[in-house]
């Protein structure tokens, strides 16, 4: 894979469509803008989270080189190796560095107790640990090893999972094994709805 | 999809219905279009609003909502009745000959078997007639009055375009005007497509609607080849990835969940693994043990052997005849049955039907964990009452709700590696490209983290059930945070003996010699390597396959069925344009949809079948052998076919406190969700540029409705329904145009989703209206086509 090559090739092949009304080459300065914008950032394949057309798309990062800061997304376009979507994105996907970049992302755990009406702070250790007893209690009172018959079943039907639409096929195959580990039978996924 | 978005390009007529591809799949439509251009291609758009599909459509016919299989059934009949069926197809690849039984009919809206107090079906009558052997009998001339193609022809010999008319609330001309384009395509060199999305799926006889679609194209001849097919779109980035890995409650590859019926391995195979009902039938589901045995390889490892029947038990078993999908544990946590619950990545408050149920159900739990990019509807349900404004008048405060809630922040697209599948079946992979923010976690270390904090209490405390939580292989590098990769070539599979990947579902075995996590997925990542993520820009057939890029599922085929673009002998139906052909030895092109070096007469087209055919009749479905028309669960009018047999008969309609269902006289107009091309589902209400172009919620009323109601563009509206009511400015358009149906007008209204109380931009949650009944083959709620009133606030 040579992303770098291939978008650069793609530019060129824009620059030299012919003329625009303007009288001088549109096409041309907004390469160049192009060029500039994205001039030695780190390059990314990666797929559009929205509908299920999949675009392909180039993630572009800066920061990586740079002491004391953490990578940040700069821009994010169609890739143009994509027979899908040869380099073009809808209005949705065209702002997907929004959606990454975005000050309404979610940065750290939060706690809501019974009978608040706020959020507050708790650590990662403080929710694995109490996430990890409440599924246990649940389990432990839920957990039927044999039906009234008598017959093996090891199910759980007291607590319920539900996966979103942008979980990968590797999370969905993890859940599967958490789900199946624990015996969960009531398991959805937004592919229902 | 049967086919792919590139794939559309070599068609020539496109029927859009339950789906509007120039808003919702842009990028995707772009193939539509193509087709226009380059092959004079016509696109047929039948709707109830008339949309910008419709507005670059040769021909838009509109249609009431929920009245699709009417208007399928009509083409059915137009076809057949007008001799415009690719038959030299149907005689090959269909079970056109198959003969019935002599005790299925059909009677005032009831199929044989109807048991009208248990208000179920017994199936057996809907079944073939079977010889000694147990194979099906035929009658290859077709005139046999009980076979298959004549009780179809006598079946949709009610759905003339008069019919279609009176039920559908288009004209009989409008109607066959579209018919006569659909049909030109059922002759060789001819083809056509559809394109459908959740305008089909969202009502209470989805999957039927689906089945009728399927069944028109095989009566024209489209299924299999270039241009064909029957094409869902799919609305999310990975909802066929999720719908493959059994998140829908099946294992993954499609393998049926376990029953408490069947204790042994022995008699899970015997009852999910089909036998083949025609001596040609490759029958290839007959694999079903290798698929089942390298999954529970995959999932217990070295702890799964022959001789404890590859840890079978430890998987959890349904009951009987149980439902656990999700307006069945959704109503049982409404009933305080559930204490727990965990949503990774999903929103089912804005999601699920019948919103102010949802939070009823939630305020029931004791706990709720939810992992996300954003604060959703979900994790800040407890605050519902004060954020969601008036629409929730019987919801509590939150000081009420006893439901302990923990967010976690979570990686988001751009933050992950892993493999997404689009609508063609294509497994695309993506890598980070940087650490999430803040204090986020990717889904993959929380999933772990999780499970082995559990485990360790387990370990330490004992407990219920230990056995097969401690059984269940999670031997990663790295447990607490699996590297994705490792997963990806666990789900592809592996030989136990050389420790090599497998090069696909072929080398899979019962005996327990190897492991594949989802055998449909088997040949993504080979031992040359992670096929997800080739790039390759070859086009060798012409036909937009891009074979060596990506890798589709299954075997790397894009296009299913493609044995059927050629005809008994292996010729190609259409010789210009052929996904494969028989070279006297072997097949080429794509990966074929058949054995590969098998002569043409060997098998049946559609490997996957005991048949060895296509099924217009089938008796896997739970409302009917044939697809009927039915009226949503709501409806303006009464089934003009059948009065007493209106809507579905065995669709679940949830009965809890927070449900009921509304009638016509209180709730006059035809309600329909719709997306806008500016907003994708509950996300982009987070993200500055969506929410800047479309800010408002709104409501779209047609212009005779406003008129009536004395309503003007801009003037706020309440749209109530039995459960519950959303207000916003009108948007008054002639988009959707009155229809006449039984005597009667009737208008629709239209409400676009994305709002909710969080978020950038706010407004009310669509399902605040919406009902809790399902179609009762996919569970999916009937989100088009329910009652609403309107009032001018």
């Amino acid at each position: 894979m040579n992303l770098q090559v291939n978008r650069r090739q793609f530019l060129q092949a824009g620059a030299a469509v012919t003329a625009t009304a303007f009288g001088f080459r549109l096409e041309a300065a907004t390469a160049a803008a192009r060029e500039l914008k994205i001039a030695r950032t780190n390059q990314v394949p990666s797929v559009c989270p929205y509908c299920a057309v999949g675009c392909s798309v180039v993630i572009h990062t800066s920061g990586e080189r740079v002491r004391n800061a953490r990578p940040t997304v700069v821009h994010i376009e169609g890739d143009a190796d994509s027979p899908i979507n040869r380099g073009t994105l809808c209005s949705k996907g065209i702002s997907l560095k929004e959606f990454v970049v975005n000050d309404r992302r979610l940065t750290k755990p939060r706690y809501r107790a019974p009978g608040a009406s706020e959020w507050t702070d708790i650590s990662w250790d403080q929710a694995i640990e109490k996430i990890a007893r409440r599924i246990k209690d649940t389990r432990d009172k839920g957990f039927v090893e044999k039906d009234a018959q008598g017959r093996t079943v090891n199910r759980l039907d007291t607590l319920g999972m539900i996966g979103g639409c942008t979980d990968t096929n590797e999370i969905n195959y993890l859940l599967g094994k958490f789900r199946f580990g624990l015996g969960i039978l009531p398991y959805e996924n937004q592919a229902r709805l | 999809m049967t086919n792919g978005w590139c794939d559309i390009a070599n068609t020539d007529v496109v029927l859009v219905m339950g789906g509007n591809p120039a808003e919702n799949h842009p990028v995707g439509f772009r193939f539509v279009m193509e087709a226009k251009r380059k092959r004079k291609a016509k696109l047929i758009c039948v709707d109830p609003r008339f949309n910008r599909t419709a507005a670059v459509s040769d021909t838009y016919v509109p249609l009431r909502a929920g009245t699709d299989i009417a208007f399928l059934g009509g083409l059915i009949h137009y076809a057949i009745s007008n001799d415009l069926c690719h038959m030299d197809y149907v005689r090959v690849h269909t079970n056109a000959s198959f003969l019935l039984r002599e005790d299925f009919h059909f009677s005032e809206g009831h199929f044989s078997g109807w048991d009208a107090e248990k208000k179920a079906y017994d199936k057996t009558s809907w079944q073939y007639e079977l010889d000694g052997a147990g194979y099906a009998k035929v009658d290859e001339t077709l005139e046999n009055p009980r076979c298959v193609y004549r009780a179809m022809k006598d079946h949709y010999s009610r759905y003339t375009p008069e019919k279609v008319a009176e039920i559908c609330g288009c004209t009989a001309d409008e109607f066959k005007k579209a018919a006569a384009v659909i049909c030109s395509t059922g002759r060789a060199g001819r083809v056509g497509t559809i394109l459908y999305a959740l305008g089909w799926t969202h009502h209470s006889h989805s999957v039927q609607l689906i089945h009728t679609a399927a069944m028109l194209q095989l009566l024209l001849g489209n299924i299999g080849l270039p241009g064909g097919g029957v094409n869902a779109q799919r609305g999310h980035a990975n909802i066929q990835g999720s719908t493959d890995m059994g998140a829908w409650n099946m294992l993954p590859g499609y393998l049926r969940l376990p029953r408490a019926q069947w204790q042994t391995f022995d008699s899970y195979l015997k009852a999910t693994t089909p036998k083949p009902l025609r001596p040609n039938a490759m029958n290839y589901w007959g694999n079903t043990p290798k698929f089942a045995t390298s999954l529970l390889k995959a999932y217990y490892g070295a702890a799964a052997k022959k001789e404890n029947d590859f840890g079978y038990a430890w998987l959890p078993k349904l009951g009987e005849t149980e439902n656990q999908s999700w307006g069945f544990f959704f109503d049982r946590m409404h009933r305080k049955e559930m204490h727990g619950f965990i949503s990774f990545g999903m929103n089912p408050v804005a999601n699920g039907p019948n919103t102010e149920k949802m939070l009823e159900a939630l305020a029931n739990l004791d706990w709720l964990v939810v992992v996300e990019n954003f604060e959703t509807e979900t994790a800040a349900f407890w605050n519902a009452k004060q954020l969601g404004e008036k629409f929730y008048p019987r919801y509590v405060d939150a000081k009420s709700i006893q439901t302990e809630v923990i967010l976690l922040p979570a990686a988001c697209f751009a933050e992950k590696d892993g493999s997404f599948v689009n609508s063609s079946r294509w497994l695309q992979w993506k890598r980070a490209a940087v650490p999430p923010p803040g204090l986020a976690k990717p889904d993959h270390e929380i999933i772990a983290r999780i499970f082995m904090a559990v485990r360790a209490l387990y370990e330490k405390e004992g407990g219920a059930g230990k056995e097969p939580l401690m059984t269940m292989q999670w031997n990663y590098e790295q447990p607490l945070m699996p590297s994705l990769e490792e997963v990806a070539r666990e789900v592809n599979g592996k030989d136990a003996a050389t420790g090599q990947q497998v090069p696909g579902f072929a080398a899979l075995k019962d005996d327990g010699s190897t492991s594949c996590g989802n055998w449909v997925y088997s040949g993504s990542w080979t031992e040359a390597g992670n096929l997800m993520a080739r790039r390759g820009q070859e086009d060798p057939t012409g036909l937009g396959l891009f074979p060596n890029y990506a890798w589709s599922w299954p075997a790397n085929r894009r296009i299913l069925y493609n044995r059927a673009s050629n005809d008994a002998d292996g010729k190609p139906w259409d010789p210009t344009h052929a996904t494969i052909r028989w070279n006297g030895t072997k097949w080429t092109g794509d990966t074929p949809d058949y054995k590969a070096d098998a002569e043409p007469h060997q098998y049946g087209a559609f490997i996957m079948l005991p048949e060895g055919v296509a099924k217009f009749f089938t008796s896997d479905l739970a409302e009917g052998p044939f697809p009927e028309h039915y009226e949503p669960m709501e409806s303006p009018v009464k089934n003009a076919l059948h009065p007493n047999a209106s809507a579905n008969p065995v669709a679940p309609v949830m009965k809890s406190s927070a449900d009921s269902m509304g009638t016509p006289d209180k709730f006059p107009y035809v309600a329909i969700t719709y997306r806008l091309t500016e907003h994708f589902h509950y996300w982009t209400k987070h993200v500055a540029s969506g929410s800047e172009l479309q800010s408002n919620f709104f409501v779209e009323l047609p212009e005779g409705l406003a008129k009536e109601k004395g309503i003007k563009g801009g003037d706020v509206v309440r749209v109530s329904s039995a459960r519950g009511s959303v207000e916003g400015p009108a948007l008054v358009t002639p988009r959707m145009q009155p229809l006449k149906v039984a005597g009667k007008t009737v208008y629709h209204v239209g409400i676009p989703i994305h709002w909710g109380y969080v978020g950038r931009v706010r407004g009310p949650l669509v399902n605040n209206l919406t009902p809790s009944v399902f179609d009762p083959n996919s569970g999916t709620p009937e989100y088009k086509g329910f009652l609403v009133n309107v009032e001018k606030v």
